[in-house]
């Protein structure tokens, strides 16, 4: 029974890290049709700029309220990265699908190579508070912190973006965009500003997603971003493009499946499972869970 | 379905006055290419700054070698991407196949090369109509991510190593002691620049004569505009499917060449980043043109090689830190230039010729 709780807590916090990322991807793509390669770079930098705040930045540090200081700084770095992407690069190719693609290509392949020049290429040791180092004992399982920190933070990114969505008037109008853009443009609203927008909450999000995965692994390297963004972007297509609530859905489920199959099969079948998954979604739901139609 | 430019089209010959001496050779011009680099192995010239050996040196041969195996992969992508529109992120896989089934069925199972590659192309081939069947059903954007994922099966099952085969995060050697004595060995490295080059000439011949078939027009209508094609009672499922079950053998044969060359099999070849170079290539080089994407190709692969050396050399070290280290990272230098590619000149290296020439002529004072 322990195991089980144990394994269903570990896959939940894994879920968590994938919602964090995924929640941007699928808005993005919901809006502006781009398939955003440079999401793992989002994830990077929040990651380091985590990483190097508790280090150099004065006040932050590796413990309390340091710690809330060097995450902070680590997410507005995300932040600004993801809204700088989207106005010099992403927005002089609006409606071109494909270019932006290949633009969003590029940039991840110069932004890891970028950060693998300033840090190099090994894994660093991230700084983490002490606390996130040691268990919690539920129901008989003896359960990781920093997987409990990312299952918290996720449930409440996924409050506050559903809020945010549900209540205020920009969130109305990106509910409408994925829904319709041609609509919401010819009603005289400038979606352009809605994908800055969603370029920053991914952003942000998936700076967030690199600072606690970063607590969660005890490491951070280049690559990290990378690895996530497939999974993430299956959980994507399996929760239906533009459906944040089908993202989270379908994080929990490619979590679980992915840390369950791990741990009973062999290591490593579990992830084909995931992609086994995504397959037969396609084959039977192509919309995904849920969301619209996942074509271009 | 998503918008994807067309090459311009082709300036009618009696537009372009200029190209009236040229016009009669042009034909030609891929023969003496084809002939210069299958005699350049006799060449003992040396060319200081671009390769680090004289050109006839085994170094030299095998980096042109990996050059032309690459120009091939990428003329076989272009099949997908600039001729039939399709945005395939898993083409690594097929290419992976190629290699790893070679090297196992060669260092484990002990079959002759003949053999073994023959299966492997067959088997690979067979795999990229099965998984191509699946994917298909899917289009554009959903297209791309489920081949994506399906390469990233590929990659784990290579990293996890099941049941022994494939050495997992070390590669596997190849075993030579069975293959022929005329590839072995670094003095026969020239006979693997043939074999690279002989590879890069099918996958071009292939390639231009499928798009120059009436299977190659639908190919470039299902690019244009899917619907119409369906709408003139042709399937388009079918073409896409031929399509990538082609391109998907062609890389597999490729990843049989490159396997005799490197001398073995290592795990990055499975990764995505692999076919998101191709990717960088075709469109460095130019989409659906006949040359584009080998010279994206084989300029790639040799930058992303010389760059390294040229990242540690005297010239770079001596700049400020800001600029040195990233440098020295060749995929920084490649991934902002294709960033520029594809926003200063989106038609590739080969849009730059009739660009230039165009500039040239209203430079030129009127007569």
């Amino acid at each position: 029974m322990g195991t089980v709780i144990l394994l269903a807590l570990t896959g939940l916090g894994l879920a968590a890290l994938y919602f964090l990322v995924a929640s941007g991807l699928s808005l993005v793509f919901g809006l502006a049709d781009v398939l955003n390669f440079a999401h793992g770079l989002f994830l990077g930098v929040g990651a380091y700029g985590t990483w190097w705040a508790a280090g150099n930045l004065p006040g932050a540090g590796p413990d309390g309220f340091g710690f809330v200081l060097a995450v902070a700084f680590g997410v507005a770095a995300g932040t600004l990265v993801a809204i700088l992407v989207e106005l010099v690069l992403i927005r002089p190719l609006y409606s071109r699908t494909i270019e932006q693609v290949l633009v969003t290509v590029g940039l991840s392949l110069a932004g890891v190579a970028l950060l693998q020049a300033t840090w190099g290429a090994d894994a660093r040791t991230f700084p983490r508070p002490d606390w996130t180092r040691q268990v919690t004992g539920i129901l008989g399982a003896q359960v990781p912190n920093g997987g409990l920190l990312l299952i918290v933070a996720a449930v409440l990114v996924l409050g506050a973006i559903l809020a945010f969505l549900r209540w205020t008037r920009y969130g109305l109008v990106i509910r409408a965009g994925v829904e319709n853009r041609e609509m919401v443009t010819a009603l005289g609203i400038d979606v352009r500003k809605a994908f800055t927008l969603v370029f920053a909450i991914g952003g942000a999000a998936a700076a967030l997603a690199g600072a606690l995965g970063g607590v969660y692994f005890g490491t951070v390297s280049p690559g990290q971003g990378g690895s996530l963004l497939i999974f993430a972007f299956i959980v994507v297509v399996i929760g239906g493009m533009g459906s944040v609530i089908g993202s989270a859905y379908a994080a929990v489920v490619v979590g679980l499946v992915q840390q369950f199959v791990n741990y009973y099969g062999t290591s490593g079948l579990g992830d084909i499972c995931v992609v086994g998954l995504l397959a037969v979604v396609l084959l039977l739901r192509p919309q995904g869970i849920a969301g619209k139609v996942a074509t271009a | 379905m998503t918008v994807i430019d067309a090459p311009p089209a082709q300036v009618p010959d009696e537009l372009s006055p200029q190209r009236g001496r040229w016009h009669r050779v042009r034909p030609f011009l891929p023969l003496v290419a084809l002939a210069v680099l299958a005699i350049l192995p006799y060449s003992t010239m040396s060319l200081p700054g671009i390769f680090e050996g004289p050109v006839n040196s085994p170094g030299t041969l095998q980096l042109l070698a990996i050059c032309l195996i690459f120009g091939g992969l990428a003329a076989g992508y272009d099949l997908l991407f600039g001729r039939t529109g399709m945005l395939s992120f898993g083409h690594a896989l097929y290419f992976a196949a190629g290699v790893y089934g070679t090297d196992i069925l060669v260092t484990r199972a002990g079959l002759p090369l003949w053999q073994a590659a023959l299966l492997t192309i067959t088997g690979g081939t067979i795999l990229a109509a099965l998984l191509g069947a699946v994917a298909l059903r899917t289009v554009g954007i959903a297209f791309a991510m489920v081949t994506l994922a399906f390469a990233q099966v590929g990659a784990i099952l290579v990293a996890r190593d099941f049941g022994g085969l494939t050495g997992g995060e070390e590669g596997l050697p190849l075993d030579v002691s069975g293959l022929p004595a005329g590839l072995v060995g670094v003095t026969n490295t020239v006979n693997l620049y043939w074999l690279a080059l002989a590879y890069l000439t099918l996958v071009v011949f292939v390639v231009h004569r499928v798009s120059g078939s009436p299977t190659g027009r639908v190919l470039a209508g299902l690019r244009d505009d899917e619907r119409r094609i369906g709408v003139l009672g042709l399937d388009p499922y079918r073409y896409k499917l031929v399509a990538f079950t082609l391109a998907g053998g062609l890389a597999s044969a490729g990843g049989v060449v490159y396997v005799l060359i490197v001398g073995g099999a290592s795990p990055h070849i499975t990764s995505s980043e692999l076919t998101l170079s191709l990717l960088v290539m075709v469109v460095l080089g130019g989409p659906g043109t006949r040359w584009g994407p080998v010279l994206g190709g084989v300029l790639y692969m040799y930058l992303d090689h010389r760059l390294t050396a040229f990242g540690t050399s005297d010239a770079v070290d001596n700049l400020p830190a800001f600029l040195s280290h990233p440098l020295s990272q060749p995929l920084f230098v490649l991934g902002t230039v294709f960033i520029l590619a594809v926003y200063f000149f989106p038609g590739g290296l080969t849009s730059l010729a009739p660009r230039l020439s165009h500039l040239t002529r209203s430079l030129r004072p009127p007569r």
